[in-house]
């Protein structure tokens, strides 16, 4: 008792020292910190800030690729304008439409997908079972191919005449004919979400696994003892319990899906049946080198994932960690 | 066999074929791609699932153009350049955003993940402006520099949960010794921070050595591209007589180093991976 009175009293002199040098420590420390940020935010500025101001005044002018200096300001003609009694511009033309839904279309289907095929090789991999280290190094495989070479690979089993899944289709009697999964309008989309599933499960099923290896062994053996069938136990503890990783590899997934390019862009080129927003901006920013419409092109898909970003902080700030 | 044990076996059978597909789907799209790079060019269009003879062929074919093995060092170069960029920024800034409490740290952190969250097309005009009036357009140099807008939000988001990690009192016993924030990140902090920047920086090489969209648009020629690029623009006369052999042998050439590197930090990719997304 009278130890701790004498610990807790403080000395006069000693507390106002402790609480200078505190400070002196507390402010040498911000001063260093925002040093230390300098570097990084400049070269931020410099690659991802400046740009993006530039693209979106770019879509506001008819700048060319040969020439976006000496270009002149239209306003918004880019996106909308209404001229010689027609609209014309980014939100009348159809196969901007069509990209945006195909965009639309390729997100939610694949990541849905891919939640699932997650959500199953993760239980899988979460299972006791003998080689289950080099399983999960095997299920990693797809993520560690670069998305091009993968594009590739499945291009090559997909061919419509020498391609693997043709020949293996047909010969389980599957299809009669061969199929021309990358160059068939009602094909094409679907043979582009196999490869990205493919690719992404196991990216998905990482995350979910390490959600799963956190969640209390108690309940289950609870479950267990009173005699619950795993099924309800998966969609009643499983399931809640590991939603809030769930929920931050579907926005992960979500953003990188919204922003597609490099898959569809091997797989089936400038075909309007796959194009997605991103492949629409960089065909008229660099092939069509309309710069001024591409940049419109490029803005409204930012703003539509920065959309999607703001609701995810707003709902997500906690599981983020960004709020302590 | 009783009802019970009859169960029991079918659900571990159910279990290793479940095992068996997914082993067989994660991994047979690269077994084919080996399987037909090491086939001679006559036997490409007929459909095999195993390997009758070995044919170097079709790597020999890849090796002996000039424009592949460039593109292999350009890679290698862009790759490597950009891993020590962006571990050199991100540990200070993550000491930084780990360990100082400032005001604005939130906002510098939600800018971070903001930029990682960018759609790359979105900057990709004004980028190409910024990559041209450096001079650095058709060069390595632009992609380093254009890489960073993806690298860095990420290294320095990965290194700050780590650096976070770290123990209090490390840091308080070197400010006691008097120690500026300077030392105390070069002499205590950074030999224990070697594991967590051999992870970002081999997922940074990953990102860097994968990129398509901006090697594809910010170079030019055949000697400056990267091998995402070469492979991608490897062409025939038509769809139809896409050279699939050679196509495969490079794709090959380029996965296998990536497929070891994966293997061997497999722990550490997964740890890293999740501390960069659930964890935050």
């Amino acid at each position: 008792m009278s130890t701790s009175a004498t610990d807790s009293a403080p000395q006069p002199g000693r507390t106002s020292k402790a609480g200078y040098r505190g400070t002196k420590v507390r402010r040498q420390r911000v001063r260093a910190a925002w040093l230390f940020l300098a570097p990084m935010l400049v070269a931020l500025a410099l690659v991802a800030g400046w740009p993006l101001l530039r693209t979106f005044y770019l879509s506001l002018t008819d700048a060319s690729l040969s020439d976006t200096a000496g270009a002149a300001f239209i306003g918004i003609e880019n996106y909308l304008v209404f001229d010689d009694g027609a609209w014309y511009g980014l939100l009348t033309d159809p196969v901007w439409w069509q990209s945006v839904w195909n965009t639309l279309y390729f997100s939610v289907v694949s990541v849905s997908l891919e939640v699932v095929f997650g959500i199953i090789v993760a239980l899988l991999l979460n299972a006791e079972f003998k080689g289950r280290m080099l399983v999960r190094a095997a299920v990693l495989i797809p993520w560690a191919i670069p998305t091009i070479v993968s594009a590739k690979m499945w291009a090559w089993m997909l061919n419509d005449q020498f391609g693997i899944i043709n020949h293996l289709l047909m010969t389980l009697g599957l299809i009669d004919a061969p199929l021309a999964w990358t160059a068939d309008a009602d094909l094409s989309m679907w043979a582009v979400i196999m490869v990205d599933v493919w690719k992404t499960i196991p990216f998905v099923a990482l995350l979910v696994l390490a959600a799963l290896q956190m969640l209390p062994k108690d309940c289950y053996e609870a479950a267990e003892v009173d005699g619950i069938h795993p099924v309800k136990v998966f969609f009643r503890v499983t399931l809640p319990l590991i939603t809030p990783a769930l929920l931050v590899a579907v926005i992960f997934r979500l953003l990188d899906a919204l922003r597609v390019f490099d898959v569809i862009y091997v797989l089936t080129s400038n075909s309007t049946n796959t194009m997605t927003m991103s492949i629409y901006a960089r065909q008229q920013l660099v092939e069509f080198q309309d710069v001024g419409y591409g940049s419109a092109a490029s803005t409204m898909l930012f703003l539509i994932i920065a959309l999607a970003v703001v609701i995810y902080l707003y709902l997500g700030r906690r599981q983020l960690g960004v709020d302590e | 066999m009783n009802r019970y044990q009859q169960i029991k076996l079918a659900k571990q059978i159910g279990k290793w074929a479940l095992i068996a597909v997914i082993m067989v789907y994660a991994i047979f799209p690269f077994y084919y791609a080996v399987i037909t790079s090491l086939k001679p060019s006559s036997e490409l269009f007929q459909v095999d699932y195993w390997l009758s003879s070995v044919d170097f062929s079709n790597y020999a074919q890849i090796f002996a153009q000039k424009s592949f093995v460039q593109a292999i060092g350009n890679s290698i170069l862009v790759a490597v350049s950009v891993v020590a960029i962006a571990l050199l920024l991100g540990i200070t800034a993550s000491y930084a955003l780990g360990r100082v409490r400032f005001r604005g740290r939130t906002t510098v952190m939600l800018t971070i993940l903001g930029v990682s969250m960018f759609p790359q097309v979105a900057v990709l005009s004004g980028l190409f402006e910024v990559i041209r009036s450096l001079n650095l357009y058709n060069n390595p140099g632009g992609l380093i520099l254009s890489y960073t807008i993806f690298t860095l939000p990420f290294t320095v988001w990965v290194l700050t949960t780590f650096m976070r990690q770290l123990p209090l009192e490390l840091e308080e016993a070197a400010i006691m010794d008097g120690a500026t924030p300077w030392v105390t990140i070069t002499r205590v902090f950074l030999p224990l921070m070697w594991p967590a920047m051999a992870t970002t920086g081999l997922l940074a090489f990953i990102a860097a050595w994968n990129e398509f969209l901006f090697a594809l648009t910010f170079t030019l020629t055949d000697s400056q591209r990267t091998v995402p690029v070469a492979i991608a623009l490897i062409s025939g006369g038509s769809q139809h007589e896409l050279p699939w052999g050679p196509i495969m042998a490079a794709s090959v050439t380029v996965t296998v180093p990536l497929v070891i590197l994966v293997m061997i930090f497999q722990r550490r990719i997964v740890s890293g991976l999740t501390a960069g997304a659930v964890k935050g």
